[in-house]
């Protein structure tokens, strides 16, 4: 068994209002930035876990991201990296 | 009838929703522990207002998984009567037994105030005994209430009318102005299929006496334990 870091990123799906990215791309124009065309907010989660392969750890993290971390119905998911 | 209101951590419309039963008289009343795995006899489940687990991650996300929960997905898919208020609503959705999923309403504003609502569907069990017409004053305070489905899903809703309750001015009329949150359509609630689990945004458990501003709340307790009216 060994130790891994699992990161996860979670984000709206296409099509799906993300009003903390509308709002911060509104804050963002008053700034004077007034080319941003668009913001999307997401989560990161860093999950560590023991297991004994790092393709265990990225099916354990990809389950417990489906059923808990991301909601289907909005959300995507990706692991993006481990170590 | 007996009504069985969940408390999970960090609910706070419990108390509301114990007195609102106690106010209505429509039938006795208990709390319901969210660690409990037994409905304790209940006819009819409230899973009330607040903020379950402080709302970490997504608001009804982790309440779902409570042990209280499994009983009340059991006892609604044997067809018990389950209604879920604002964040009631929330881990309803959460939890897969109504579809659709609630964002951060638009403008980002925690929204407390009351609104009208048009009752959409008043052949439900939930609203039977809501006049023709009549548009309902309660209150909304949520910051996720702006409801989205595709529009698969939400052509299901059409089809099979189980959208119950509009966001709509004091004459009914149903417009953008009136839109607290951004939900898609004014969605207020919505009723599964087999028409025994609703969920809604506004609080029919603020709305039961004449000294809280209004009492059209009454009208959802009331329609629970109506004889049914074809």
């Amino acid at each position: 068994m060994a130790k891994y870091t699992v990161k996860i990123e979670v984000r709206f799906k296409p099509g799906v209002l993300d009003p903390q990215g509308e709002t911060i791309k509104h804050a963002l124009f008053n700034l004077g930035y007034d080319n941003v065309e668009s913001v999307k907010t997401g989560k990161l989660f860093w999950v560590e876990l023991e297991s004994n392969t790092v393709e265990n750890a990225i099916q354990t993290v990809r389950q417990l991201a489906d059923k808990l971390l991301a909601n289907p119905v909005i959300e995507d998911f990706e692991v993006v990296s481990r170590k | 009838m007996k009504f069985g209101v969940v408390i999970f951590p960090g609910s706070n419309c419990d108390f509301d929703s114990y007195q609102a039963i106690k106010t209505t008289a429509v039938g006795d009343v208990c709390y319901l522990w969210h660690g409990s795995t037994s409905l304790n006899g209940c006819n009819v489940i409230i899973l009330p207002g607040g903020f379950s687990y402080g709302d970490y991650l997504r608001s009804g996300a982790i309440a779902r998984f409570s042990p209280i929960m499994h009983a009340v997905v059991d006892f609604a898919k044997k067809g018990g009567l389950v209604i879920g208020i604002c964040n009631g609503f929330q881990v309803l959705l959460e939890v897969g037994l109504l579809v659709g999923a609630m964002r951060k309403n638009l403008g980002m504003r925690f929204v407390c105030k009351d609104v009208y609502l048009k009752v959409e569907n008043n052949r439900t069990r939930f609203t039977r005994k809501c006049p023709d017409g009549k548009a309902l004053r309660m209150p909304i305070a949520h910051a996720e209430g702006n409801y989205f489905t595709d529009e698969e899903t939400l052509k299901m809703l059409h089809d099979e009318n189980r959208i119950v309750f509009r966001y709509c001015d004091k004459k009914g009329d149903i417009n953008p102005e009136n839109n607290p949150n951004g939900a898609l359509e004014n969605i207020a609630g919505i009723i599964n299929k087999e028409g025994n689990v609703l969920g809604m945004m506004p609080h029919p458990e603020r709305a039961c006496e004449r000294i809280l501003g209004s009492e059209d709340g009454r009208f959802i307790f009331e329609s629970i334990v109506a004889e049914r009216v074809e």
